[in-house]
């Protein structure tokens, strides 16, 4: 785990804070929830703008995520380029319906973390993706998206003690046995979202 | 793979939350994917974890650190050969996709070690935190009666078994923890195949189980 990258010296830049790298993206900026336009440019067009525009925003958030989960700065850095480059070559694989661009890419994230830390694979669920003909019914990802946004309105309001215990659970500072599930998060709401999509790729699928 | 409509026995959401989490061990991920595969109910629910974790992900920032280098993961994007899109074929072989990397595709074709009274069993290669093995239980045979120190899950993948809490069938999954104490059966009328996990030795009520148990590394 150790490749090193042509011309990876770094721009420098960094944040302050999480809003500032908001600012600097161009005026296609999607409101913060709905980065799934980006994803169809990346998809269909090889779109290196939009993806440029993806990871300014996703990337120093993945890296950070990496970080407050323990890996090394360097490490962080490296699973940071993975993840994002996974991003891209899977692009075709996302589904708007049953996940967001964010949901998606912490996915992508975590097992690249699992990979780089523990030396492991980690068995994942049998891929479902929808036919490249079929898109997905834009009221759906409208819908996923609203209830994405619900969600982080949602984790913001929680009261700090109960916020950090998911966090923890999440950065993996909790073992199995000591994560509650009693989040107070409305997270039945998505779960129903997801079972309808679910049921429709089912119908498409046979 | 077809998704089975009869499932009725589910992981519970402190599994689903700790997988999406990754939390768990290797052997108990390859029974969280191999249900998820085979239940939507399931998968639904673990996807909405995964969402808690993106907006986690969202609120995230980096203090002062460098960003990450958008050349360099252009870079290794263009080194890398472009990804195969042409979408998976649907499955609809008995071994769920997760586990085929460890048993292969057929399960007919499993190497099988005998354990006693018919039951075989085999142990797949995961880490060493927590241990999954494929069981084969003859039609009508019990597996002796046992309990557990941690905790011990059960996914039925062919036929059915029934003990003293219900009846489990293909893809219903067992939680057993501390306080249960079962003899699982299989049906009268076929084998029964599940792949069994646990992260502890378990307590076998008899002697001679008793004693074989550190040969069998059950």
């Amino acid at each position: 785990m150790t490749r090193r990258y042509p011309g990876s010296q770094s721009n420098g830049a960094s944040y302050a804070s999480c809003k500032k790298d908001d600012q600097i993206m161009s005026v296609t900026l999607p409101s913060v929830e709905d980065w799934t336009g980006h994803m169809r440019l990346i998809r269909d067009n090889q779109d290196e703008v939009a993806f440029a525009e993806l990871f300014r925003h996703f990337a120093p958030r993945v890296k950070a995520f990496l970080l407050k989960s323990g890996t090394e700065p360097t490490l962080a850095e490296e699973c940071t380029q993975e993840a994002l480059a996974t991003v891209w070559n899977k692009a075709h694989l996302f589904d708007p319906t049953r996940a967001s661009v964010a949901t998606w890419i912490f996915t992508i994230t975590r097992n690249r973390k699992i990979d780089a830390l523990r030396k492991q694979r980690r068995p994942e669920p049998e891929d479902l993706a929808w036919g490249p003909q079929e898109e997905p019914d834009q009221s759906d990802v409208i819908a996923m998206t609203q209830e994405t946004k619900k969600l982080g309105d949602a984790l913001t309001a929680l009261p700090s003690k109960q916020r950090l215990l998911i966090e923890k659970a999440y950065f993996g500072e909790l073992s199995h046995s000591e994560i509650a599930i009693e989040t107070g998060l409305p997270l039945g709401t998505i779960k129903s979202r997801i079972r309808l999509a679910l049921e429709r790729l089912r119908h498409a699928m046979t | 793979m077809k998704q089975n409509q009869m499932i009725k026995h589910h992981l519970t959401d402190k599994i689903l939350m700790a997988y999406s989490a990754g939390q768990l061990s290797e052997a108990f991920n390859l029974i969280v994917a191999t249900h998820i595969s085979m239940c939507d109910e399931c998968r639904a629910a673990m996807s909405s974890f995964d969402a808690l974790g993106g907006a986690l992900l969202e609120n995230e920032c980096l203090n002062g650190e460098p960003a990450p280098d958008l050349q360099a993961t252009m870079a290794l994007i263009k080194a890398e050969t472009p990804p195969d899109r042409t979408p998976p074929p649907v499955r609809s072989t008995e071994t769920p996709f997760p586990l085929v990397a460890y048993v292969g595709d057929n399960l007919d074709d499993v190497k099988w070690k005998p354990v006693g009274m018919g039951v075989k069993q085999s142990i797949l290669q995961t880490s060493a935190e927590a241990t999954a093995r494929l069981l084969y239980i003859p039609a009508g045979v019990a597996v002796p009666d046992h309990g557990h120190h941690g905790t011990e899950l059960t996914l039925v993948l062919r036929g059915a078994y029934s003990d003293e809490t219900d009846h489990f069938k293909r893809g219903d999954v067992e939680i057993a923890g501390e306080d249960l104490h079962h003899t699982p059966i299989a049906d009268a009328h076929s084998d029964c195949i599940c792949l069994a996990v646990t992260d502890a030795p378990l307590k076998f009520s008899g002697v001679l189980p008793r004693i074989l148990q550190p040969l069998l590394r059950i």
